[in-house]
């Protein structure tokens, strides 16, 4: 008797919660960013769902990008799409050339009849992710670039205005050899080596990274970052590392570590880095400042292209819930969500006017060098080698980068023969992706 | 005298059995049988975009200098891991198997090892080898050997196998101990009688009545070097620096789910599944034959 009497306690109990049915359209927004930045995106969702009563965006933390889209792909395959994933830039073309899985965020807008200004935003994270014609395909939400970070105490030491960095490569190298004479244990390490050592690189030099504008226009693209300027480049930073002015510290953010530290005097890494930089230094003890450019290969810099990620909208939900999308969108667009996203992580506030709240609300008065990375982005119109890069297979290709640049490193191979290695076996992966997308 | 056990109902061990089989199938047929499907498909990642391609994700592989080399290395680590591993436990299943005080402790803290997963192994060595911050590397550096994992291959490929190595001790002493002392001590005392020598008495009649335990675990280290460190790859060296790590698990992993190359990566898994399937027949085949009760 006990039995049945539990069982159909437990059968009406699963039957009322299944009733409780919400009014709100619930949308699920699938990211990346763990952590503070996590909290962040929370603090956002939080502003919109309190700002409206019909939507209900619900953030949820995937892992890093590559586990979050593994996630977005396989629930898209089983057809329980999340309706926005946040995926890395290097995953734009892959994204792009998937036939039906993703609703632009142009086309999105317009349907869902939202205003949408494309000049708002800032113009190399808008071409990014934009068509050729200008049509914006995913939302930028987090964008950073490399920025040039050096350790004050370290400067001083050498004998130099520890408040004046290098403008130019060669000026790095005498001021890293210097600090290096006086005790620093390490003159020079780069993040991400291959975004800011080579595909931005290219970019601040006005050097293509490949045919067709970038993979702008076509996704049969050649590799063509193996010109006699980028051998040059790696080959000094080979050269350097013989006696500790260029030191490799790992792949992706493992070289921060050195430069948190204190073993490093300069450090060049993505703008998002700088809060937990300072602080792990020290705000006062930091100097964030432009990448240093080589005067023999340009004049004067060029502009330097964006890293981080966007959202992009995944098709597959019913019709009635893009609109509670489109809405957060604009809502994540807003001067004031983007001042704060801006400020409270380091990542580049995406519209113009964010810039301006910012400085407005004397920010970058508060926090000097938190302006350098729009400016870097903003230095000039981009062009055709400036845009940014929009290649297939990339995430592979830059595995590919990091191995040969990791063979000049350890004296196995010479730039010349590991960049000329890196494009063949790069070439190679395009003509897959082309073969898989045709 | 043989036990049977006998049911009165006849569906009963049907039942009883059913949620193994139902996880097996769920777990390893269908996975399975979805990788040679998709073994054989050219695909975006979002699956819009599929066409059979026969075999040629597989003939893209045999012409892909890189597969050699992944395969080549997976053998020379898989060597190094089993041998290695064979080696020291047989040390310490010898040595605890002469101790009479505190044999328990030394049993408990050799199996310790087992317990902990293979990527937090990773993680654990990573930070004693750190580069920076590491005090191993640290020590290695002040006696003069500059211990950098992340710039020096060969370094970093000799410390996923120490990693490998010490997570497997555990299993192969235990199996190594249940071994020796499984051994009569009759034969043992009667060649020590005859005169023979320590080193006689192992060689000669230990060793020889260990080897189907050798050769069981020879198996079981191989399988674990090529399937069971990747959790160690994935948390330390990511197959780098410059593919000096990148085994042939990691690599399936990699292509498919960095690289979104879910043709090729299925090709690697079958390939791979060949393998085992190839491993697990000959040890069931010889061990059948030379187990002596």
């Amino acid at each position: 008797m006990t039995r049945t009497l539990l069982s159909s306690v437990a059968a009406a109990a699963v039957l009322v919660s299944a009733q409780v049915a919400s009014a709100q359209t619930e949308i699920q927004f699938w990211h990346a960013m763990g952590g503070n930045l996590g909290e962040t995106v929370n603090a956002l969702a939080e502003g919109f769902n309190k700002s409206q009563s019909e939507y209900k965006v619900t953030p949820v933390y995937k892992g890093s990008y590559t586990e979050t889209l593994t996630a977005a792909i396989a629930a898209f395959r089983a057809k329980q799409a999340p309706h926005i994933v946040q995926v890395f830039e290097v995953g734009t073309a892959n994204m792009m050339a998937a036939k039906g899985a993703v609703y632009p965020v142009y086309q999105l807008m317009a349907d869902a009849k939202e205003p949408f200004d494309p000049k708002a935003y800032i113009a190399p994270v808008y071409g990014y992710y934009s068509t050729p014609d200008g049509k914006l395909l995913s939302m930028p939400f987090n964008s950073s670039t490399p920025v040039l970070y050096w350790n004050k105490e370290l400067l001083s030491k050498a004998g130099l205005d520890p408040n004046k960095p290098p403008t130019t490569w060669p000026e790095l190298g005498e001021m890293a050899k210097k600090a290096i004479a006086a005790g620093a244990k390490c003159g020079f390490t780069p993040q991400w080596q291959t975004w800011t050592m080579i595909e931005n690189y290219g970019a601040w030099h006005n050097l293509p990274y490949s045919t067709l504008e970038n993979g702008f226009a076509g996704i049969d693209v050649e590799l063509k970052f193996n010109d006699p300027a980028h051998v040059k480049f790696i080959q000094m930073l080979a050269d350097w590392s013989k006696d500790k002015t260029f030191v490799y510290g790992g792949r992706e953010g493992k070289s921060t570590a050195l430069f948190n530290a204190g073993d490093c005097v300069f450090h060049i890494a993505s703008s998002g880095s700088a809060a937990g930089i300072e602080k792990a230094l020290g705000a006062g003890k930091v100097g964030i400042g432009m990448m240093p450019y080589s005067p023999d290969v340009i004049a004067k810099p060029q502009n330097s292209i964006i890293g981080g990620a966007t959202l992009w909208v995944l098709q597959g939900r019913p019709a009635a819930e893009y609109k509670g999308v489109a809405k957060f969108l604009s809502y994540l667009s807003t001067a004031p969500v983007q001042a704060k996203w801006h400020q409270e992580t380091g990542y580049v506030p995406i519209t113009v006017a964010a810039a301006e709240l910012s400085e407005k609300e004397g920010f970058y008065k508060k926090n000097p060098g938190r302006d350098v990375a729009v400016k870097e982005l903003t230095l000039n119109p981009p062009t055709v080698n400036s845009k940014g890069l929009r290649i297939g297979n990339f995430v592979q290709i830059r595995d590919v980068v990091d191995e040969e640049l990791e063979a000049v490193w350890s004296g196995k191979k010479d730039a010349k023969a590991a960049l000329d290695e890196a494009v063949k076996r790069g070439n190679e992966l395009v003509k897959r992706f082309v073969a898989a997308n045709k | 005298m043989e036990k049977r056990v006998t049911f009165n109902e006849r569906w009963l061990p049907y039942l009883l059995v059913a949620p193994q089989i139902v996880i097996t199938l769920v777990f390893f047929f269908w996975p399975s049988g979805q990788a040679i499907w998709q073994s054989v498909l050219l695909e975006d990642a979002f699956g819009g975009n599929t066409r059979f391609v026969w075999f040629d994700n597989f003939a893209h592989l045999f012409n892909d200098p890189n597969y050699y080399a992944s395969a080549r290395l997976t053998l020379v680590f898989s060597f190094l891991v089993a041998s290695l591993g064979l080696a020291v436990s047989l040390l310490l299943a010898v040595m605890a198997d002469r101790i009479i005080r505190g044999a328990s402790l030394y049993k408990t803290v050799l199996v310790w090892p087992y317990a902990v997963a293979p990527a937090v192994a990773g993680v654990l060595f990573g930070f004693l080898f750190n580069p920076s911050v590491g005090v191993v590397a640290w020590g290695l550096t002040a006696i003069g050997i500059e211990f950098n994992y992340v710039i020096n291959g060969n370094q970093a490929l000799l410390l996923v196998v120490v990693i490998a190595v010490w997570s497997q001790i555990s299993y192969n002493f235990l199996f190594f101990l249940a071994g020796l002392q499984s051994i009569p001590k009759s034969l043992i005392e009667a060649a020590a009688i005859d005169g023979a020598g320590p080193g006689r008495r192992f060689w000669d009649i230990v060793f020889p009545l260990l080897s189907p335990t050798g050769f069981f675990l020879l198996v079981i280290n191989i399988i674990y070097a090529f399937f069971g460190t990747f959790g160690i790859v994935g948390s330390l060296t990511q197959g780098g620096p410059g593919q000096a790590t990148n085994i042939l698990i990691w690599k399936v992993y990699n292509d498919g789910f960095r690289g979104q190359d879910l043709g090729g990566s299925s090709a690697q898994s079958v390939i791979l599944m060949i393998v085992v399937i190839a491993l697990t027949f000959v040890q069931f085949r010889f061990i059948e034959r030379r187990v002596h009760y």
